[in-house]
C-alpha cells in the first residue's frame, strides 16, 4: 500500500475504460432489447390501419396517437431521468426498491427513453409498407392473414432501422442516466457520464480516448443503418 | 430471451447484496481532489465493502442524505451540516479532517489584493475593481461548501451579489476543478480550497495564489450519519464502519500521507480535540468516545 500521490496508475486506466465501455454496451443494450420486445409489436399493431369503423372517429385518434407518440420520441431523456429519480428516490413512490444509483435505475431511464422511438419508427415502416402492399397483395388473391405477414417482412428493413436509431441515441445519452445513475466509479459511470466527469478532473487524456470510442461506436451504428437502409432500397 | 434479461437482473441484484455497499455523498471539492480513489480502496479492501461515491455539492449531497439516498455524507459547510443534524436526519457529526480555502486571481492581480492575510478586505477590493470593469469574480454558486464560505465574506460586506446586478459577478453553477479552470480561461478571481488548487494548477497557468491564512478561511470536513430511525433500510452498519475507520489513528494517517507533487492536501483533525474545539466542532471529544464505542 503506497502513501498516495494522487496519481492514477497507468493499469487502472485501461482497467478503467474497459469497465466503463462494457457498461455502456450494457446498459444501453440492455435497454435497447427490452424496448425491442415492447415496442416493435406494438409499433407493429399501430402501424397496420386495422381501424374499420366510423371514418372521422378513427381519423381523429389516428392523429391523436401520431402526435403522442412523437412528443414521447422527442422527450429530452434529462427530463426521463428527473422523473425516474423523482420515483426511485427513498423518500418516493418505489423507494423501497433500491434502485437509484444502480446500472438497473438507467436502465429504466433508457428503456422509457427509447421506446417511443422504435414504437414510432416501427409504426411508421409498418404503415408506409402496408400503403404500397396491400391492396396489391389482395388484388393478387392473398388472405388478409397472408397480406398481414407479407407486410411483416417487407417491414423489417425499418424494424431493424428503429433499433438502430434506437440504439444509437441511448448510447450517445448523458442527462438522463447521470441523474438516476449517479455517474459513481466502476459502478454507474459510463462512456458519456466518464467523459463529463473527466473532462471536470482536467484528466483529458482518459476524456479523449473514451470520446474515441463512443464516436467509433457511433459510427458502426451509422454504419450498420446505412446498410440496412441499402439493402431496403435495393428491394 | 426474457428469461435471459430476468436472469441478468437477479445476477446484478444477487451481486449488489453479496458485499456491503456503502453510499457516501460527498462533495465536488473532495472528489475533485482524488482523496477518495486513494483512500476507499484501502477500506474497501480491508473491510470486504464496496463504497458508492456520489459527488455533488456540500448542499445537494446533504439533500441526496435527507431523501435518504445516502448512509452517510463528508461535507464542509458547517451551517448546513448543523442543519442537517437539528433536522435529525443526520447524526453523530465528526471533525475528520481539514485544509483552506485561498483566494486566486489573475497573475497580474488588478483589484491589488496579493498578500492581503484578511480575506474580507480582499473581497472588498474586488467589489471595487468589478465596479469599474476591471477585475471578474467567478463563483460556484452551487450551495457547495466553497460558495457558503464565499457568500458568508460577502455577507460580512453587506453584499448579496448577484450576475443580474453586478456583471463582474459570474454564478457558474459548477464544481471546483470547472470553476477553476473557467477562472483561467477569463483571468479571474475566485475563491478555492488548497487541495484542488493543487490538484489543478499545473493547468492554470494564469492564476496565483494571492490571499492565504486568514482563519476565516480554514475549511474543516465533517462526516455525518444518516439516521437509521429516519431510513432503517440504509446501511447504517456499514457507514458506521467507513466513519470510524477515516476517524482512527489509520484512517487519519492514511489521509495526511495523501500528497500531490509533494504538498499535502488535507489535514488530519479528528484526534486534536483543541483543533476540532476551533474549527467548530465542539462535540467532538463526545462524538469521538461515542465512535470509539461502537462494536463493528
Amino acid at each position: 500500500m503506497l502513501a498516495g500521490d494522487g496519481n492514477m496508475a497507468e493499469s487502472i486506466f485501461w482497467e478503467e475504460i474497459l469497465s466503463i465501455t462494457l457498461l455502456s454496451l450494457r446498459v444501453s443494450g440492455t435497454a435497447v432489447l427490452i424496448g425491442a420486445l415492447i415496442g416493435i409489436p406494438v409499433g407493429t399493431v399501430l402501424g397496420f390501419r386495422q381501424f374499420k369503423g366510423k371514418r372521422i372517429l378513427m381519423r381523429f385518434v389516428d392523429i391523436m396517437l401520431k402526435s403522442l407518440i412523437n412528443t414521447f420520441m422527442g422527450l429530452p431523456p434529462v427530463v426521463v431521468g428527473l422523473l425516474v429519480y423523482l420515483l426511485l428516490t427513498a423518500s418516493g413512490p418505489l423507494g423501497s426498491l433500491g434502485l437509484l444509483y444502480t446500472p438497473t435505475a438507467m436502465i429504466i431511464t433508457q428503456l422509457i427513453m427509447v421506446v417511443p422511438i422504435i414504437i414510432g419508427v416501427t409504426m411508421s415502416a409498418v404503415g408506409s409498407v402496408e400503403k404500397a402492399v396491400r391492396e396489391r397483395a389482395l388484388s393478387l388473391g392473398a388472405t388478409e392473414r397472408q397480406a398481414a405477414l407479407l407486410i411483416l417482412r417487407e417491414a423489417r428493413m425499418g424494424v431493424l432501422t428503429s433499433i438502430i436509431v434506437a440504439f444509437g441515441a441511448a448510447i450517445s445519452e448523458v442527462g438522463g442516466i447521470m441523474i438516476t445513475g449517479g455517474n459513481i466509479r466502476w459502478w454507474t459511470r459510463t462512456l458519456t457520464t466518464a467523459i463529463v466527469v473527466e473532462t471536470e478532473l482536467g484528466d483529458f487524456p482518459m476524456a479523449l480516448t473514451l470520446g474515441a470510442i463512443l464516436l467509433s461506436i457511433a459510427f458502426l451504428v451509422n454504419l450498420a443503418l446505412t446498410i440496412v437502409q441499402l439493402k431496403g432500397a435495393r428491394r | 430471451m426474457a428469461a435471459v434479461i430476468i436472469g441478468a437482473f437477479a445476477y446484478e441484484q444477487y451481486v449488489s447484496s453479496q458485499k456491503s455497499i456503502i453510499v457516501l455523498a460527498t462533495t465536488t471539492s473532495t472528489y475533485d481532489s482524488r482523496l477518495l480513489d486513494y483512500l476507499m480502496p484501502l477500506f474497501e479492501r480491508k473491510y470486504n465493502a464496496e463504497v458508492h461515491i456520489i459527488s455533488v455539492g456540500t448542499g445537494q449531497a446533504i439533500e441526496t442524505a435527507k431523501r435518504g439516498d445516502a448512509d452517510l455524507v463528508l461535507v464542509h459547510s458547517r451551517q448546513l451540516e448543523l442543519e442537517f443534524v437539528n433536522s435529525t436526519y443526520g447524526i453523530h457529526r465528526v471533525g475528520v479532517m481539514y485544509n483552506d480555502f485561498m483566494i486566486i486571481g489573475p497573475t497580474s492581480d488588478p483589484a491589488g489584493i496579493n498578500g492581503l492575510l484578511n480575506a474580507t478586505e480582499a473581497f472588498r477590493r474586488i467589489v471595487e475593481a468589478g465596479a469599474k470593469d476591471n477585475a471578474i469574480f467567478i463563483s460556484r454558486a452551487d450551495k457547495s461548501g466553497t460558495n457558503m464560505l464565499e457568500l458568508s465574506i460577502w455577507k460580512r460586506l453587506g453584499i448579496q451579489p448577484s450576475n443580474k446586478t453586478q456583471a463582474w459577478y459570474i454564478e457558474a453553477g459548477a464544481g471546483m476543478g470547472t470553476v477553476l479552470r473557467m477562472a483561467n480561461e477569463k483571468k479571474a478571481y475566485t475563491l478555492t480550497d488548497r487541495a484542488t488548487w493543487l490538484s489543478f494548477k499545473n493547468q492554470l497557468t494564469n492564476l496565483k495564489v494571492l490571499v492565504e491564512g486568514d482563519l476565516a478561511l480554514l475549511n474543516p470536513y465533517a462526516i455525518i450519519l444518516v439516521n437509521p430511525e429516519r431510513y432503517p433500510k440504509r446501511n447504517y452498519e456499514g457507514a458506521l464502519r467507513l466513519a470510524k475507520w477515516m476517524i482512527s489513528e489509520e484512517g487519519q494517517s492514511l489521509i495526511a500521507n495523501f500528497t500531490k507533487g509533494g504538498d499535502t492536501l488535507f489535514k488530519p483533525m479528528a484526534r486534536n480535540i483543541e483543533l476540532a474545539h476551533n474549527l467548530g466542532f465542539p462535540e467532538q471529544e463526545k462524538e469521538l468516545a461515542w465512535y470509539d464505542a461502537q462494536k463493528t
